[in-house]
């Protein structure tokens, strides 16, 4: 009798052992695994957000492993996703520059979202997001990347340095011209040293996306929608360029020669420039180390108002089971919820990408209580699409080169630009 | 041939063959594909790869960014090499000697060589930082201006390369701090008892003396000057205006940036045959006259 109860128990447990390891493989092939290559550009704490945000889809999606991969500068990540690319192996899904979106098509690294979107609901959501931010996310009628991490150009200014030079605090200088009258009243002097300038343009890293407020607000626009002419000579792109070298050799209120990205919200803390053009996606950064009264606004208008939109899209990759390309589109749709897109703006001071996220009641609270996390919304009005093109990496150095070659004094502005034009139509004559 | 020499053969060769693969796989291959490449197009998923024959190399010919690496890596070359192996030289006399503080001298020298390049250029970032920088704080301490050092044509260059020398004579100066402890202490008696003096005690017996190590230190400091750019990276990308893009921070971009495959390999045979020439130099002319009997 104990005998066979042993025995029985003993068929019992190897049955069991047996189901166990037959069940588990089975278990871990269903958790499918979605690589997430993502660029931090703008300072803060992004990677600690990405990860609770991951650590938080993971509950809701058991079947799904999440894994993020901070791949560096935006730079830097589509040197990694591509080469992944190449190598057979790509991350299933990205943030990249909404401009590289192109580069990505040429290489035949991604697939447009259109297969994915199947019900009303989809259709509603790839509609919620704002068009401005759209302009970089399709083309050839199709959408190839989805707006995350977008930004515009916004002006800082110290307010205290405003009530020290005479100025209303409260009023942002409005046209080019009272940009100059403010800077000139602002830059002050110790001598032949100068002790805080008045405005500083970064012009290091991605000088031409600064330079794109220029010259939307001089009333050109760079290039076409296909990606493949540019227009860099343009009497107004030369005009822009004019302005902002003359901004430190005429006016003396900007330093000389190349203004770092990455140093100058730094700058700004310490006092070292009053005004700074940077990206709205400083803002919680700045909102945070910034030790005095500061105000936030859209860009001063030349000929009209104006900004490029920037930043990072979601991208999906092609080399990758359809599987793992369902998993991240639904973490795609998962974390640009009208809530999530909302908390990512106010954690981030990036522009929440889709209009309903401002009516949540997070957001509402947040821009009552802090007025210009709303500037950069409102600027999108006037904004227009970054400069993008084919081979973009090359065409936008030639524009990149120009201009450092104006701002260090090589080169007249205009023969500046009309060599990156000649570059630029020398590359692009191939996608015609 | 005996079965026994046969045997000994068979085993050398099979002693020796992984590392012969690895040799050929990690570094003739890879050195022989890129020549391949180099008269290829760059394969685009829509255009594939067709044979141009020299088209890359003209393509060079007419590249100004190209040139302007070529100047840019000279200028860097002559500014890093020299200066660099004579501080290594000066240092590593310095603390050979008995001075108070050896050790914490000689600490001080190497630490910059195991600082990571890309810490390095973070430090000198600041130091280069216009209006409280270190240097801009020091300068003006002086009453004195202090210029946009990397946002500047003229002095962009030239900071990088300080850069690259701060990090490298402390490496060069191991290399001869370890061959001053070879040289016999009986030759500088020797010296001593002779009355000659310190000067030329360096120059006419431990200069000489050192002289293969110099080789040594001069092969590495050229092949250093073509390789480090992890700090360009970080400080300037090659700008403004392409004023401290040198030659293999430009193979990237072509390569990395652009994906332009097939200039990037006919831009590395460029640096390969460069580097080659001077390896022949070195060893062909220079080594001839150090090694004397």
């Amino acid at each position: 009798m104990t005998r066979s109860i042993d025995r029985r128990a003993v068929l019992q447990g190897a049955a069991a052992i047996a189901a166990a390891t037959v069940a588990a493989p089975a278990l871990a092939q269903a958790r499918t695994e979605v690589s997430f290559f993502y660029p931090v550009a703008v300072g803060g704490p992004i990677t600690r957000l990405i990860d609770s945000f991951a650590a938080d889809f993971e509950k809701e999606n058991p079947s799904i492993a999440l894994k993020p991969i901070y791949a560096g500068t935006y730079q830097e990540t589509i040197v990694k996703a591509l080469t992944a690319h190449k190598s057979g192996t790509p991350p299933v899904t990205s943030v990249l520059l909404s401009t590289d979106m192109f580069t990505l098509i040429d290489e035949e690294a991604i697939v447009p979202f259109d297969d994915f979107i199947r019900t009303d609901a989809d259709k509603a959501w790839l509609k919620s997001f704002f068009p401005g931010f759209m302009e970089n996310s399709q083309t050839e009628g199709k959408t190839w990347g989805i707006p995350f991490q977008r930004s515009t150009v916004v002006l800082y200014w110290n307010k205290e340095a405003f009530k020290e030079a005479g100025l209303d605090p409260d009023k942002p200088p409005a046209t080019w011209a009272e940009q100059v009258a403010f800077a000139e009243k602002l830059t002050r002097r110790d001598g032949g040293n100068t002790t805080q300038w008045g405005l500083q343009i970064p012009a290091s890293g991605f000088p031409y996306w600064l330079f794109q407020g220029l010259t939307t607000q001089a009333g050109a626009i760079l290039m076409n929608s296909a990606g493949n002419r540019t227009a860099y000579d343009a009497p107004e792109v030369i005009e822009a360029l004019q302005y902002w070298v003359d901004l430190s050799r005429k006016h003396k209120v900007h330093p000389t020669g190349i203004v770092e990205w990455g140093t100058t919200p730094r700058d700004f803390f310490e006092r070292k420039c009053a005004m700074m053009w940077t990206t709205t996606g400083n803002l919680t950064s700045v909102r945070a180390n910034a030790k005095f009264p500061f105000g936030v606004g859209m860009l001063p208008a030349g000929k009209r108002r104006g900004s490029p939109t920037g930043g990072g899209n979601f991208y999906l990759s092609k080399k990758v089971s359809k599987a793992e390309q369902e998993a991240a589109f639904k973490f795609i749709q998962w974390i640009t919820t009208p809530e999530r897109a909302a908390k990512w703006g106010i954690d981030t001071g990036y522009v929440a990408t889709r209009k309903d996220s401002w009516d949540t009641p997070e957001m509402k609270a947040y821009v009552a209580g802090f007025p210009a996390a709303a500037v950069a919304r409102d600027q999108l009005e006037f904004a227009v699409a970054e400069l993008s093109t084919h081979e973009n990496q090359r065409v936008t150095k030639a524009l990149n080169d120009g201009l450092q070659a104006a701002l260090t004094g090589t080169k007249t502005p205009e023969a500046a630009m009309k060599d990156a034009q000649a570059e630029a139509e020398r590359i692009l004559r191939a996608y015609r | 041939m005996t079965s026994s020499a046969n045997r000994t053969w068979t085993h050398a060769w099979l002693m020796l063959a992984p590392s012969l693969a690895l040799l050929a796989l990690f570094t003739h291959w890879p050195a022989i594909a890129t020549f391949i490449d180099s008269f290829y197009s760059t394969p685009r998923p829509r255009r594939p790869s067709r044979f141009v024959g020299m088209d890359n190399f003209e393509q060079m010919l007419t590249d100004p960014v190209f040139w302007q690496a070529m100047s840019n890596n000279f200028w860097f070359a002559v500014g890093t090499i020299p200066v660099s192996i004579a501080l290594a030289l000066l240092m590593a006399i310095w603390v050979n000697d008995k001075i108070a503080g050896r050790t914490l001298a000689r600490m001080a020298f190497f630490t910059p060589t195991v600082l990571p390049m890309i810490a390095v250029a973070n430090i000198w970032l600041f130091f280069y930082t216009p209006q409280y920088g270190l240097l801009a704080q020091v300068l003006g301490a002086f009453g004195m201006n202090s210029p946009n050092w990397l946002g500047s044509k003229d002095t962009a260059l030239f900071a990088v390369t300080v850069v690259a020398v701060w990090k490298e004579a402390g490496f060069f100066m191991i290399f001869y701090l370890a061959a001053l402890q070879t040289v016999s202490p009986s030759l500088a008696e020797a010296a001593a008892l002779e009355g000659a003096s310190r000067w030329t005690y360096f120059r006419r017996v431990q200069f000489p003396l050192l002289m293969p190590t110099t080789l040594f230190v001069l092969v590495n400091a050229v092949i250093g000057a073509f390789r480090t750019i992890d700090h360009i990276f970080v400080m300037t990308r090659g700008g403004p205006d392409n004023a401290t893009a040198l030659l293999l921070y430009y193979i990237y971009q072509v390569g990395f940036s652009f994906w332009d495959t097939g200039y990037a390999a006919a831009l590395t045979v460029v640096l390969l045959a460069l580097l080659g020439l001077i390896a022949l130099v070195q060893y062909g002319l220079l080594e001839r006259r150090i090694h004397y009997r």
